[in-house]
This record gives C-alpha cells, sequence and structure tokens, in this order.
C-alpha cells in the first residue's frame, strides 16, 4: 500500500517536472522574470526626489537674496533655474519645466531687516501630491539652514525654543531602495507562485488532461501534491535567486536570520501556490485565470500589503481586506527581517496567519477538484 | 471598399460576442476593473492619517503639555501608549506597534523658561523610509508651530524670513487626485492589451484560427477585426473609470474632453499594437500572458504611475521616452488637474502617434510573415 502511494507519487512528480523542463515559459515565469523585476523595480522605483528643477525668481538681488540662494545651488536636491519674473517663471511651470518656484519679492531685503518675518514665496506643482511634500521638506532645510548661518553671521548662536533630536531607526540614510526591495520579493513571488499554478493547471482543465489524472488511480490529494512540489522547488528557486540580488546588488542589509527568511518564504509560496490552484479550478480556462490571477493577486500584493502605500492610512474597511491579502502578512516580516533583525513578536504570528491562509487555501483546492468532477 | 467594412464589422461583432456571450470573461472584462478602482482609490494614498505614536513626556508642565496636545489634535497623529521609561520605547518600534515615539527631556520646561533650547527626541521606525520621512514633516510642522506661538507668549526667536507655501493645481496635497487619474491610464493599459493580446492566441490555441484563415478576410481586416473590440472595450471602461473618478471620488475633471479623448486614442493606438506583437508572436495563451506581463509591469513601474520618472536613473529615463503610458499619464492628469488645452499638449501626443504607428507597423509585418 504505501510502496504504491510511493510510486504513483514518484510517477507524478516526473510528469509535472518533465512538463516544467519542456515548457520554456514556466522557466521564464520562475527565473527570468524575478530578476527583470528586481532590476526594474530596483532601479525604477525610488521616492527620492533627486536634482528636482526649481525656479528662483529675485526681483531685488542684493547680498541677502545671493545668501539665501546660494543654499539651493548647494543643496544636492535641485537644479536652480533663474528666472527674472514670476511670469517666466510661471510660465516654465506651467510647460512642466520646473516642479517649484521660490521668489522672493523686490522688497525681500528691506521686511527681512525691519522687525523680520519677510515671506518667502514657494509655489510647488501639487499635481503628485507625494513627491510635492518631500520637496517641500527638502526646501524646509535649505531654509532652516540659512536662518543658522544669519545668525552666525550676526554673531549670535540660534535660539529655537524647540530643538528636536530627530532619529530613524533602521534606515538612517532613508534610502528608499532598502524599503522597496524586501517588499518586492513579496510581488514577485505572489506573481510566480499563483500565476505560474494558475495558468499551468487551467491549461490542464482547459485540454481536459485534468480529467485524464483524476480517473487514474492516484487520489486528489496525490495530484494536488504532485502540482505542489515541482512549483515549489521552482518558487523557492526564484526566491533565493531574489534575495541574492537584493544583498549583493541592491546592498540591501539582511539583519534578521536567514532561516526565517526562509520559513516565511515558503509559507507564503504555499499561500500562492494554493491561490493558484484554486483560481486554475474556479476558471478552468486560461484567459480566465490569467485575468483572475493578475487582478486577486498580483494588484493586491502591490498595493494592499504595505508594500509602497502604508496600510495604517488606508479607510478601515480597505485595512480589513487587507487582512486577507497574504502579501500583507510577508511583506512586514520581509522589511523586519531585513531591516530590524529577528522580531519575533512580528515574525510568529504573521507566519502563523501565513500558514492558516495556505492551509484554506489547499483546502479549499482540495474541495473544488473533488466538487468539479461530480 | 463597402465589402471591406463589411466583412469588419461582421468580425468584430464575432470578436464582441466571443468576449462578452462567456459569463465568466464578461465578468473578468467589467467587474475588476470597478473594484480595482474602488479599492486602489481609497488604499492607494500617501497621505498620512492615524499614525500610531506614542508619548514619553519626563517632563509634566504645561508648556510640554501643550506640546503633546498639539501632537494629540492633530488627525495625523493617533496616540497608541504612554510610557514611562526608556527601556519601553525600543520594544514598541520594533514590534510596529508605534510609528513614532515624542521623547520630551525631563529638563524641557525648565530650559525654554531659561532662554536655552529645549529638547525633544523624535524616533522614528525607518522600515518605510517614504513613510518616516511624511511623519517627520508632519511632526516638524507641529514643532514650528509650537516654537511660533511661544516666541509670541515669550518673545525671542523672530526669524528674517519664513516660508509661505502653496500647492498648485492640487492645493491640498491630496494624493488621491494624483492616483485616480493614474488608474484611468492604467487600467485603459491592462484592460485593452489582454484583450487584444489573448485574442489571436485563444483561436490559434482552440485551431479555430485556421478557420479565420481560410474566409474570404485578408490578414488586415483580422488587424482590423481584433483591434476595433478592444479599442471599444478599452475607451469604454476609460470613461466608466473616469466618470467615477469625477463624481465618485470627486476629482475635479478641469480641462475639457477633447484634449483628454485625443490622447486616449493615441495610447490606445499604441497599445493595440503592442497587443497585436504579442498577440502575432505567442502561440499559447500562456504565452501571451506572459509576453503582457512582460510588457505591463516595465511599462507602469517606469510611467511614473507612483514614482516619479525624475528619481531614476538617467539611463532608465531614456527608457521611458518609448513607453506609451509616461505620455498618457501627463495628459490625463494635464487635463484633471492643470486644465491642459489640445494646444498644449501637442508634444505628449506626437510621440504616442508615432509609437502607434511603429507598434502596429511592426504587427502587420509580424502578422504577415506568420501567415505565409
Amino acid at each position: 500500500m504505501n510502496r504504491e502511494l510511493i510510486m504513483r507519487l514518484r510517477g507524478l512528480l516526473r510528469k509535472e517536472s518533465l512538463q516544467i523542463l519542456r515548457d520554456p515559459s514556466s522557466i521564464a515565469i520562475a527565473f527570468v522574470m524575478p530578476v527583470v523585476l528586481l532590476l526594474l523595480f530596483g532601479y525604477g522605483v525610488s521616492l527620492d526626489a533627486k536634482r528636482v528643477p526649481l525656479a528662483l525668481v529675485v526681483e531685488q538681488p542684493n547680498r541677502d537674496t545671493a545668501n539665501f540662494i546660494a543654499g539651493f545651488f548647494q543643496s544636492p536636491y535641485f537644479v536652480p533655474v533663474r528666472f527674472a519674473t514670476i511670469q517666466e517663471a510661471d510660465a516654465a511651470m506651467n510647460t512642466r519645466r520646473v516642479e517649484g518656484i521660490v521668489w522672493l519679492r523686490s522688497n525681500f531685503s528691506r521686511q527681512m531687516l525691519s522687525g523680520g518675518n519677510a515671506p518667502i514665496g514657494l509655489i510647488v506643482n501639487g499635481v503628485d501630491a507625494n513627491n510635492a511634500r518631500i520637496i517641500e521638506g527638502y526646501i524646509q532645510q535649505v531654509w532652516a539652514n540659512w536662518i543658522a548661518q544669519f545668525y552666525a553671521s550676526q554673531g549670535l548662536r540660534l535660539k529655537t525654543p524647540v530643538q528636536a533630536d530627530v532619529r530613524i531607526w533602521f534606515n538612517p540614510a532613508v534610502a528608499s531602495t532598502d524599503f522597496i526591495v524586501p517588499g518586492l520579493i513579496a510581488v514577485i513571488m505572489t506573481l510566480t507562485g499563483a500565476l505560474l499554478t494558475a495558468m499551468v493547471v487551467a491549461r490542464e482543465w482547459e485540454r481536459g488532461t485534468m480529467e485524464a489524472l483524476l480517473v487514474t488511480p492516484a487520489s486528489i490529494h496525490e495530484i494536488i501534491l504532485s502540482k505542489l512540489v515541482p512549483y515549489f522547488v521552482l518558487g523557492m528557486g526564484g526566491m533565493i535567486l531574489s534575495v541574492m540580488m537584493a544583498l549583493w546588488l541592491f546592498a540591501v542589509p539582511l539583519r534578521g536570520s536567514i532561516w526565517v527568511l526562509m520559513a516565511s518564504s515558503g509559507a507564503f509560496l504555499l499561500c500562492a501556490l494554493g491561490m493558484g490552484l484554486v483560481i486554475s479550478t474556479v476558471s478552468k480556462n486560461q484567459f480566465v485565470a490569467g485575468q483572475i490571477a493578475i487582478i486577486v493577486t498580483y494588484l493586491p500584493a502591490f498595493m494592499l500589503s504595505g508594500f509602497i502605500f502604508d496600510l495604517h492610512s488606508m479607510p478601515v474597511v480597505i485595512q480589513w481586506i487587507t487582512h486577507v491579502v497574504a502579501a500583507r502578512y510577508f511583506v512586514t516580516i520581509l522589511q523586519s527581517v531585513f531591516l530590524a533583525g529577528n522580531v519575533w513578536s512580528v515574525t510568529v504570528p504573521n507566519i502563523i496567519a501565513l500558514l492558516v491562509m495556505a492551509a484554506i487555501f489547499l483546502g479549499m483546492a482540495r474541495l473544488m477538484a473533488r466538487k468539479s468532477l461530480e | 471598399m463597402k465589402a471591406m467594412l463589411n466583412r469588419v464589422v461582421a468580425l468584430v461583432i464575432k470578436e464582441l460576442l466571443a468576449l462578452l456571450r462567456d459569463s465568466r470573461s464578461r465578468f473578468v472584462l467589467l467587474a475588476p476593473p470597478i473594484i480595482q478602482l474602488m479599492v486602489f482609490g481609497y488604499a492607494a494614498t500617501f497621505d498620512l492619517n492615524h499614525v500610531p505614536f506614542a508619548i514619553y513626556n519626563e517632563d509634566p508642565s504645561e508648556a510640554s503639555r501643550d506640546l503633546v496636545a498639539r501632537f494629540e489634535g492633530a488627525p495625523t497623529f493617533q496616540e497608541i501608549a504612554r510610557l514611562h521609561s526608556d527601556a519601553e520605547v525600543a520594544p514598541l518600534i520594533d514590534r510596529r506597534q508605534a510609528l513614532m515615539v515624542l521623547h520630551i527631556d525631563r529638563r524641557f520646561s525648565r530650559d525654554l523658561l531659561t532662554g536655552t533650547p529645549g529638547r525633544v527626541q523624535i524616533i522614528l521606525d525607518g522600515r518605510n523610509s517614504n513613510t518616516a520621512l511624511l511623519v517627520m514633516g508632519y511632526a516638524s510642522t507641529i514643532l514650528a508651530d509650537f516654537d511660533t506661538q511661544w516666541a509670541a507668549d515669550h518673545g525671542g526667536f523672530n526669524p528674517p524670513a519664513t516660508l509661505d507655501i502653496r500647492a498648485r493645481y492640487n492645493a491640498n496635497l491630496e494624493s488621491r487626485w494624483f492616483i485616480i487619474p493614474g488608474i484611468v491610464a492604467l487600467l485603459t493599459l491592462v484592460v485593452t492589451l489582454v484583450v487584444i493580446a489573448l485574442s489571436v492566441a485563444r483561436e490559434r490555441e482552440a485551431g479555430t484560427f485556421d478557420q479565420l484563415l481560410v474566409t474570404p478576410l485578408r490578414p488586415i481586416d483580422i488587424l482590423l477585426g481584433k483591434s476595433i473590440p478592444g479599442f471599444l472595450i478599452g475607451s469604454f471602461e476609460a470613461s466608466v473609470i473616469i466618470a467615477a473618478g469625477v463624481l465618485w471620488f470627486g476629482v475635479p475633471l478641469r480641462g475639457g474632453f477633447a484634449p483628454l479623448y485625443i490622447g486616449m486614442f493615441l495610447f490606445l493606438l499604441s497599445v493595440i499594437g503592442v497587443g497585436l506583437m504579442i498577440s502575432s508572436l505567442a502561440v499559447t495563451q500562456q504565452q501571451a500572458l506572459l509576453g503582457t506581463f512582460m510588457f505591463l509591469v516595465p511599462a507602469v513601474i517606469l510611467s511614473g504611475f507612483a514614482t516619479p520618472i525624475a528619481n531614476m536613473p538617467p539611463a532608465v529615463q531614456y527608457m521611458t521616452y518609448i513607453n506609451p503610458m509616461r505620455y498618457f499619464l501627463i495628459v490625463v492628469r494635464g487635463v484633471f488637474l492643470e486644465r491642459a488645452s489640445t494646444y498644449s499638449l501637442l508634444p505628449l501626443y506626437w510621440p504616442m502617434l508615432l509609437i502607434g504607428l511603429a507598434t502596429l507597423t511592426m504587427a502587420g509585418w509580424l502578422f504577415r510573415r506568420r501567415l505565409y
């Protein structure tokens, strides 16, 4: 009995592995796609604004304005362009040649010396709100530096009432690559896991070979297992490739243990494969399976996982929805394991959540496969 | 000419029926884009609110209570704990329970009253570096307000100049106004591309493509018949999303329909060209879907949809010039927020037209080569 089971499983596994090896598109999904995606996201996605084109309008240049303006030329964040009048700067902003305008009116110096609080006009293009906020922050830094210098030049020490000492833990340089690349691994694995199984198994349903498989002596458990194992191996291979790229190409630190990373990746991959199986069983059609896979796995992994967009800021209803997105748990683990270290109170509950979801999806896949036979 | 029109119309009707008659594929074409718009319209935001933070106030005084009250009163922040020792700070941040800890020094109010700067420490979780930067910005603003108020009440600090910040086109810097027009472009791209890229592959796999070839239809008729349904479905869904963006999410549509739909027409042209190229190369639907993905993901990432093109390395920025989505995004956002006119968008129209002509020519060539 036991020998038969092992024999059947071996046969099934051999069949699945051969199928993978002979179809270049599975290999492409598992290994080429992670590399392409990591390169794209790693280099293409950055929230760090650099070299922002900025219009400077100084209506009456003198020593005070020159001191202020100098800050923008020294800052790595700006590429200042001078304009003679606000109208010209306005036109430049309307044609998207500059992202912001700094405007020192003709009475700037006079106001500065008589009582202070001279207004510095600052207009930013608000279309990209996030970028606009970051640019505002940089301009505030230039302004704060200038004030400190202004006081120093008068032989005074700058005394703001409150002095804030800001510490950013885990990522003191606030490099957005260190935050995006770990989360990206979750997005990539969602794709390889779910898309791979969804499409491949849907094709078997479409061609009728799935029914052929189901009438063999192999049980549904064995069939599901034989579908899982090869794709699990393939997915883990893609994962290891992604981690190596993250560490060596993008120089993201791995502060936690590699075993936590592997264990959580394994749990997540089971979820993704389970979702793929469910999708393929529901749709039984590659067109529909592909569409559903993109819509219910890839896009939520991108948007609802905390990969880029912060979960706290979403409306409560959407926050509930994020709890059924497996990538959410995995992204949380990844960001902690890479940047913060082994935080058990983060890792353990999230791995448990992943295992529970994997069990649900695999159970659903089994139930549906049986139902669809009747 | 009339015969050709008849042939193409017949094929278009057949394609639309094939797409819309099957209830599952009809559902897949119509429902998910609407669900996505709803979910992403609410989820995709960089605007922070309810940021969980903790207060560690070592200085029980009126001044420190005033500062704390400013943080508590801000809609951006939500207090989750009061700490009483240094040892409590690290676990709270490590576990991601708090994104920020505000630590007020023991000598805060004494320092303030004697004219030395009162010290506060702000500890942020940098695992999401963008959020950390934004939280820092919000916190600095609150501290600056406190400074100004304190200086007004007690004299002292008086900066020589202050910043008077205004944001044009989006005065309250709502990221939804940026994201929703982006979703118009994104979903138009996804829906059209998938419909077109898979249309030929599906027939090839089912074997019906050979039947199509023995009909009087010429290759050009087949190409047109395969493109028009994608065009119709793409522009229909885009219109629905535009309407929902304006009516449901309240994003202002300041410009006219003409500049928007001219842009959409040219964008669809280039997307159809790419879709047909994938379609004529792919033998199976899986290959077609893979091809779609290989185009879709870079096209979205390198378009400026979520992160600015200006932040990318120069070499990557050059690559974005062949991405039609890059131009259409500026058109949609320009028309929605900046009241862009048709004339001012000309520099964005012609690159899309060029890309469209190039991809359509390529697709036609590939298609014919595959046939003979």
